[in-house]
């Protein structure tokens, strides 16, 4: 008996199922608990709560929304609340996180010290923090409607948001925007098949510059057939506020300009480290093969510097669309403020309530890390 | 025969060395450096100039009353009349001397630590401090005076949900992370589901779990204190991210090291903690008190669930109707606070860092 407990195999067993029936009796032991309280407190159980009258307004719904929809259209537009803080943060933290990793290694002493004195003060400071400082100090501080600061092309800012001229949707403005998206289709494109030329034959074509004036002509070629005709809806004040324009409330511009100055410093440092990575040996022969600054650049540090710095970046854009759940401590409604905060306040159903919750989040993290292993799949160093 | 002149010589390098060689070389080689330069010192001119004047020049710094700061700037009077409130939060005045002592015996600690190197002596001392510095704040023992967690705040409590929070997540981590690489299917897959299912959700979720969800696991007369519940949920939130850490360190061990141990017939545990686990916290220590970092980070959410942390103190603080209008104020110091903590922190782990690269290398 005693041998068969000293084999590693017999005991290996043995343990398992040991941390089976504690896991089991752990659970058994909650669960027959939460039934008897929930049974004692008079909570609903299941699921038909998303049916019920949600009885409350929503300021930013960005699908139409009143008093008398249901919970689960409150579930709705928390959601896509998250998504547009999370989309609108990765892309302006992108910008200005490539931007400020690449001014860290730039030659010039001054802006290289800004750079990295603006990593070091953001990121050492508590994301929440920043979110309750734009919102309660800088956004506080703004002067109100009746004294709005004005910016070129009609755009007013005061306490009660960002508003922006919104233009009319009319043939000059859908030329524009369908020109555009041909314009970026396009580019991709000729990416591809520039790419497979220089390949094949060595080749090279200049993307960059056929790209960048295609952006730029493109459209405003597509104005003039258009009609020329562009009309804005300008925001006016009118009474004690503005209206007509786009307005963004404060509570969205504050988490968004936190998250996106919080984050960048992580995609600053990230793309750093990766442009670092690449060996000097690679950027030497690179020269000694006859290639051009722009061409080594291009064709052999930053293939290299990408794989190494895009997987901590797409993290970080996990981490962004996380902490989009603070937004609960300025009220922008998003799922965390609207579902978890108040649904749960009037429903009372915690379980299902943070359950539904965790797994919109967890599914956003399993789709980020498919995206990573994809990627990590697709750049694998190809041995020929 | 060919006639060679001699050429003149070329005049030699203003200079190579010295402030404006190094002015050129590094702020105005090309036109395009010049324009970057002079437009980061447009910025820090937009910039430090306003700030300093604000919290410096024009800054009210003695006094005691509102009346007091009159020159425009910041007024740091406010921060001076309130400063027990941000330290402490509402913890009575009376019974400070107590917080105070558990902060004394730290110096005394490390004093004892110079004479006393052996590990289980120091961890000893440890675990002994941390028992007496419970007794000294919570109170309840000794003739102390019991202070509930209610009344505790400011700086003190996030210092407390911090090291908590750190203590012990190491533990339960390092657990995780030997499941997760132990060759037990079913205890590798149960701790592969804790850390996922944790790193795949935000914190504030796992606080309003642990807020709310966990008293109905419990039968009806099993109370927890409302920071017990918070502490519950943080501790178990950073296990996981401990965990990944450590398994990191795990991985880079090579497997010559587990068999060595195991032809020395060392049991698991004895191979864990004694050959494998040194080496593996050496490499996993500069990611740890990164992690370690951003749990300082997340203190601060303990705000959402109705605790009174140094962040929220500043609302608390700038309500007072007497004090009305000073958030700004509130908000610079707590910000300042948090920044030199892991500030602090992040070149300690940069150091460590370089220490250890050293060592391996």
């Amino acid at each position: 008996m005693l041998a068969l407990l000293r084999n590693q195999k017999v005991r290996g067993i043995l343990f398992q199922i040991l941390t089976i029936l504690s896991v089991v009796a752990f659970l058994w032991y909650i669960g027959d608990n939460t039934m008897t309280n929930i049974e004692q407190r008079g909570i609903k159980t299941g699921f038909a709560f998303l049916d019920g009258t949600a009885g409350f307004e929503i300021d930013e719904a960005p699908i139409s929304f009143s008093s008398s929809d249901t919970y689960g259209r409150v579930f709705l537009v928390g959601l896509l609340n998250t998504l547009i803080v999370t989309f609108v943060g990765i892309i302006f933290a992108t910008i200005l996180g490539l931007l400020v990793g690449i001014l860290r290694l730039s030659k010039n002493w001054l802006i290289r010290k800004i750079a990295t004195a603006y990593i070091d003060i953001f990121r050492n400071i508590p994301i929440l923090l920043q979110i309750l400082f734009w919102y309660n100090v800088v956004l506080n501080a703004m002067p109100s409607p009746k004294q709005s600061l004005e910016f070129v092309g009609g755009i007013f800012v005061n306490n009660r948001g960002l508003y922006i001229p919104k233009p009319d949707m009319n043939s000059t403005t859908i030329f524009v925007l369908t020109s555009l998206a041909i314009v970026f289709v396009s580019i991709y494109l000729l990416n591809k098949w520039a790419n497979k030329r220089q390949e094949t034959t060595g080749e090279d074509f200049p993307v960059i510059i056929v790209g960048f004036s295609a952006l730029v002509l493109v459209p405003i070629v597509a104005y003039f057939i258009g009609g020329a005709d562009f009309n804005f809806d300008y925001p006016a004040l009118r009474g004690f506020n503005f209206q007509g324009g786009k307005t963004i409330s404060p509570e969205f511009l504050a988490l968004t300009f936190a998250l996106v100055i919080y984050t960048a410093t992580f995609i600053a440092e990230a793309i750093r480290s990766g442009i670092e990575a690449v060996s000097k040996g690679q950027k030497e022969a690179a020269a000694s093969i006859g290639l051009s600054g722009y061409q080594a650049l291009k064709l052999v540090v930053l293939p290299q510097a990408i794989r190494i710095a895009i997987p901590p970046v797409i993290n970080q854009y996990l981490n962004l669309a996380k902490n989009s759940s603070l937004a609960a401590a300025v009220g922008y409604p998003e799922i965390i403020t609207l579902f978890a905060g108040i649904t749960l306040n009037q429903v009372g159903q915690a379980i299902e309530i943070i359950a539904i919750t965790m797994l919109v989040y967890l599914t956003i993290s399993l789709v980020v890390s498919a995206l990573l292993n994809w990627f990590n799949h697709k750049m694998k160093i190809k041995e020929r | 025969m060919a006639v060679y002149e001699l050429k003149q010589t070329l005049e030699a390098p203003s200079s190579t060395k010295g402030m404006i060689h190094w002015l050129k070389d590094n702020l105005f080689s090309t036109p395009i450096n010049t324009l970057l330069t002079l437009s980061g010192v447009a910025l820090l001119f937009y910039i430090i100039p306003p700030f300093l004047n604000w919290a410096v020049f024009d800054a009210d710094f003695v006094g005691s009353t509102r009346e007091q700061c009159t020159s425009g700037g910041a007024c740091w009077v406010f921060i001076h009349a309130k400063i027990d409130m941000f330290m402490y939060g509402f913890y009575p005045a009376a019974e400070v001397w107590r917080l105070k002592t558990a902060l004394a015996l730290i110096l005394v600690i490390v004093a004892i630590f110079k004479f006393f190197k052996s590990n289980k002596i120091r961890f000893s001392i440890l675990t002994l401090y941390f028992i007496i510095s419970y007794i000294l704040i919570s109170g309840g023992y000794f003739g102390l005076e019991h202070v509930p967690t209610e009344k505790w705040g400011g700086l003190m409590l996030t210092v407390v949900v911090a090291t908590v929070g750190i203590i012990f997540s190491f533990p339960i981590g390092i657990i995780v992370a030997f499941g997760r690489q132990s060759d037990l299917p079913i205890i590798k897959s149960v701790c592969v589901t804790y850390v996922e299912l944790i790193r795949g959700v935000p914190l504030i979720t796992i606080l309003f779990m642990s807020s709310i969800v966990l008293p109905l696991f419990f039968p009806e007369g099993v109370t927890f204190d409302k920071l017990l519940r918070a502490l519950i949920g943080l501790t178990f939130f950073q296990a996981a991210y401990v965990a990944e850490n450590i398994r990191g360190g795990l991985q880079s061990i090579p497997s010559g090291q587990y068999e060595a141990a195991d032809a020395i017939g060392l049991s698991y545990w004895q191979k864990m903690i004694l050959v494998i686990l040194p080496q593996a916290l050496k490499v996993a220590i500069p990611n740890l008190v990164g992690a370690f970092i951003s749990l300082f980070q997340d203190t601060t959410l303990v705000l959402i669930i109705g605790l009174f942390d140094l962040l929220a103190m500043v609302r608390i603080a700038a309500a007072d109707s007497y004090w009305l209008g000073m958030e700004t104020e509130g908000y610079v110091f707590v910000t300042a606070i948090f920044w030199a903590f892991c500030y602090g922190m992040s070149r300690y782990s940069n150091k460590l860092e370089k220490q250890f690269n050293t060592n391996l290398k």
